[in-house]
């Protein structure tokens, strides 16, 4: 029997051998340094440390280790290396969606999953997607106006 | 739209997108040591003693005895304690910090430490405050004989509270003693202001205190004075680490309840009304100081400034306070004073023009400064005033004139809706004689062989775009690639003193000498050749120089200019209200690029909006904040206004680079009079303060209407 916490980090197979309490936002950036996952809050309501965990949008600091055992982990450094990162990264470069730039690695998966449930969201739809992910920044509005255009440009990807 | 207004691809777009851009939490453990801070539990205490229990090895404590100069931080005065030596001042305030390998064993420690106090009587409201840290007051006209002549007076009391700039990235700085010389880096948008108090807190010549600036996750005046202190208690700590570094970055929690946020407010406005005209205001501001004066001299100076709003009144008295009271120090948020007397004068405006019987918008254009007027300080609006073609402009965006008649009809059902316009400026740049006499700031271009041209100035790109927008001013000016342009985080060891990122000055001022710089650059240009050029501020010459003892002269060059109407809908069963619509005409002069000017009044817009209403935080009885996180401190979502709409006016200033001037703080600052003026006409009843809860609309449900 394999010891450890197993699961899929960025399409990786990966073992944990820590505590399964760890805090997956803490192993996430400390033990495997992927510190494109932001600390925000620690408390689930900011989702500057947002991951896809099997597809789904989740807060990093509100899950256990124990809980990705068989699951699939993507950050953002996973994330960014596929075709629909790049549909996603040109958007908001074309709007200058990008302030600080705290809360947009999870803004970017979060906009994925919005694309993935629907690849023609609605105005509303999108900011229903997005209103888990807190940005002081922006205003939302070029945030929105990024997802729509990688809703069009990125047709057949979602 | 000029050429230069036309977006890029920001230039530190690409990092942050993928997650790559390091953040002061970022940087990689190894040999790391971590602080944390030991707080006072009461707000106004003396210190008796304090027992430290034995230590487990490679952990210790720094305190006040640590500290190697003089254990005071300097922001504006310098009565802030690097930490407190005999007395507690706030709740927070910190007595000691614990330093060690393991951050959850550090903060382990820190909750060990037992700090005996002497409770000592604390002043928690203004009302109730016994020092007054500064005291101002100007004027002009003779108020006295227009009040006597008045045929109307109006006396109104209005209220503000915190706004906490809940910036994403939470305060954190790294400082590294090695060799004699001190290296600080972290969140921050005045690497010079923190130059400047590590030079006082530790004893240093300047040469050996080196500060950068870290990719920074948001300010919004945040990040002004506070890093000053954080990085003068982590450079003591480091100054005892062995050469090791050591970091503190605050949990939400800790920097939401610790660090400073925008000064509540009480203003108690008197107006003259003659003829059917607005003949005199006797204004009196209190700023909620806090403990300690951190930047409440210059907080308090802006307010005062634009106290009388966009109108031109005759005979002004304006006097404002700034009290100490024993809660947290208030400091620098987007708008710095400016919002707290706007939101009195507009809903004062509003209420007197609806007694007289006129429609609050008539009333107030007829009270419009124009060019040439005298300003609050006997100055001068030198520039054209654009807000009538701005009112224009949003009326059509907003079909405000149509939904303000329609609105004003009876309401008979649950929802009742309503629109309000709010008008306001921001005076560009920093206020009275500080750019001419305290910053001075120097920007540098250097050259190198191959022909690409590096930026050197002070100035952090915090998120609104400052690396971009100076770029683009280079790279035009030379005819150079935007990527032929480097601007890096700045480093105090490389670049001159440019100011600091405040008071919407970086582009207008530091953008204006490097676009000089350029131009010399490119008369003087030698092929493959390393070249550096420099320029320094000079005061244009229009301005009538500021006297700050007597608030006389320009309080600024010129000013930014605002026009916004906002649309809500209120249920009046729960109180509850949501907003339909915003929609806003700004000034800033040439944006500089359309993307990232549009995102500066978006952002700001919002957060306008949300200082109005959900954004509440309070001390308790005791003076503890108790809204400290995401779920007790609500700022808006991307639901929270679906529609908003911005328009660019543009009235070019000509000493700005290409007619830009100050952007940032603007779209804030008035944004919560055009809400509040929506809310009153859906609730037939004056507001009086802000931020204004559901819970307030229902107590108040009973009332009759009064409006």
């Amino acid at each position: 029997m394999r010891q450890g916490i197993v699961f899929q980090l960025n399409g990786e197979e990966t073992v944990y051998e820590g505590s399964a309490t760890d805090r997956l936002l803490d192993v996430l950036r400390e033990e495997y340094r992927l510190t494109g996952v932001k600390c925000g809050c620690k408390e689930g309501e900011c989702g500057s440390c947002s991951v896809l965990i099997d597809d789904k949008l989740v807060n990093s600091c509100m899950v256990a280790m124990g809980r990705v055992q068989g699951s699939s982990v993507v950050t953002i450094e996973g994330f960014s290396k596929t075709e629909r990162f790049k549909v996603l990264d040109a958007a908001y470069a074309s709007v200058s969606a990008v302030q600080c730039g705290y809360c947009i690695p999870g803004m970017i998966l979060a906009s994925n999953c919005i694309l993935s449930k629907n690849p023609t969201p609605t105005e509303a739809d999108i900011r229903e997607g997005i209103s888990g992910n807190l940005c002081r920044c922006t205003g939302y509005n070029a945030i929105v106006k990024a997802i729509q255009i990688a809703a069009k440009e990125g047709e057949g990807l979602w | 739209m000029k050429q230069i207004s036309k977006s890029v691809i920001k230039k530190d777009h690409g990092v942050k997108a993928r997650g790559s851009a390091v953040y002061v939490g970022d940087f990689a453990q190894q040999d790391m040591l971590h602080g944390k801070l030991v707080r006072s539990p009461y707000a106004h205490a003396k210190i008796l003693g304090i027992k430290i229990p034995e230590l487990p090895e490679g952990y210790f404590t720094v305190g006040y005895r640590d500290v190697p100069g003089i254990n005071e931080v300097h922001i504006v005065k310098d009565d802030t304690p690097v930490f407190a030596e005999t007395v507690v001042e706030y709740i927070g305030d910190p007595v000691l910090m614990v330093v060690g390998p393991d951050e959850q064993e550090t903060e382990r420690l820190a909750g060990e430490i037992v700090v005996e106090y002497e409770e000592l009587p604390a002043i928690l409201d203004v009302r109730d405050a016994d020092t007054v840290f500064f005291d101002y007051s100007f004027g002009s006209g003779d108020v006295d004989k227009a009040f006597a002549e008045a045929d109307k007076i109006y006396e109104e009391e209005f209220e503000t509270g915190y706004q906490e700039q809940a910036y994403l990235e939470t305060q954190g700085m790294i400082a590294d003693f090695n060799d004699g010389k001190l290296t600080i880096h972290g969140s921050m948008q005045c690497p010079y202001y923190v130059h400047g108090a590590l030079v006082k807190a530790m004893g240093l010549t300047p040469d050996r205190v080196r500060v950068l600036q870290d990719v920074t996750g948001g300010g919004f005046g945040g990040k002004e004075a506070y890093p000053s202190i954080l990085a003068c208690q982590t450079a003591v700590a480091a100054a005892k680490a062995g050469g090791k570094p050591v970091r503190v970055v605050f949990g939400r929690r800790e920097d939401m309840e610790f660090t400073s946020k925008r000064h509540p407010s009480l203003c108690r406005y008197k107006f003259a009304v003659k003829d059917g005209k607005v003949s005199a205001m006797d204004a009196d501001a209190i700023f909620n100081a806090g403990g300690y004066t951190t930047l409440s001299a210059v907080v308090l100076q802006r307010g005062l400034i634009s106290a009388p709003g966009v109108y031109s009144i005759e005979n002004l008295r304006i006097h404002g306070t700034a009290v100490k009271t024993n809660t947290v120090p208030n400091g620098a948020y987007r708008g710095f004073g400016a919002p707290q007397t706007f939101f009195a004068t507009e809903m004062m405006m509003d209420h007197i023009a609806k007694d007289l019987g006129e429609e609050p918008l008539d009333f107030k254009k007829r009270h419009l400064a124009k060019q040439g007027d005298a300003t609050s300080t006997g100055g001068k609006y030198h520039f054209p005033v654009p807000i009538p073609a701005m009112i224009d402009e949003v009326e059509k965006m907003s079909d405000f004139a149509q939904k303000r008649k329609e609105y004003a009809k009876p309401q008979p059902g649950r929802f009742k809706k309503g629109i309000g316009i709010g008008l306001w400026f921001h005076g560009a740049g920093f206020t009275g004689n500080g750019e001419r006499d305290i910053i001075k700031a120097v920007a540098r271009l250097h050259k190198y062989a191959d022909g690409r041209v590096e930026i050197l100035v002070s100035q952090s790109d915090i998120g609104q775009g400052i690396k971009t927008t100076l770029s683009k001013i280079v790279a035009n000016e030379l005819n150079l690639p935007l990527e032929k342009v480097i601007c890096n985080n700045p480093d105090t060891d490389r670049v001159p003193d440019s100011g600091p990122t405040v008071a919407s000055r970086s582009l207008m001022t530091v953008g204006e000498l490097l676009r000089r710089a350029s131009i010399r650059l490119r008369s003087e240009w030698k092929e493959g050749e390393e070249q550096t050029v420099e320029e320094h501020f000079k005061e244009p010459d229009f301005v009538i120089p500021f006297d700050i003892e007597k608030f006389e002269g320009d309080a600024y060059p010129t000013y930014a200019w605002a026009v916004c109407a906002v649309e809500v809908q209120v249920d009046s069963l729960t109180g509850t209200n949501e907003i339909l619509g915003a929609w806003a005409s700004f000034d800033v002069g040439t944006p500089m690029d359309m993307n990232i000017v549009v995102g500066q009044m978006e952002g700001g817009l919002l957060q306008g909006l949300g200082y109005a209403s959900m954004e509440q935080m309070a001390a308790n009885a005791k003076g503890r904040i108790r809204n400290n996180s995401f779920s007790d401190y609500l700022i808006p979502t991307a639901m929270d206004v679906p529609v908003m709409q911005v328009h660019m006016h543009v009235e070019e200033y000509p000493d700005g680079p290409y007619g830009a001037k100050g952007a940032g703080e603007l779209p804030l600052v008035g944004a919560p009079c055009a809400y509040m003026s929506a809310m009153e006409q859906a609730l037939g009843k004056k507001i009086y303060h802000i931020p204004f809860s559901a819970e307030d609309a229902l107590l108040r449900a009973d009332e009759k209407e009064d409006i």
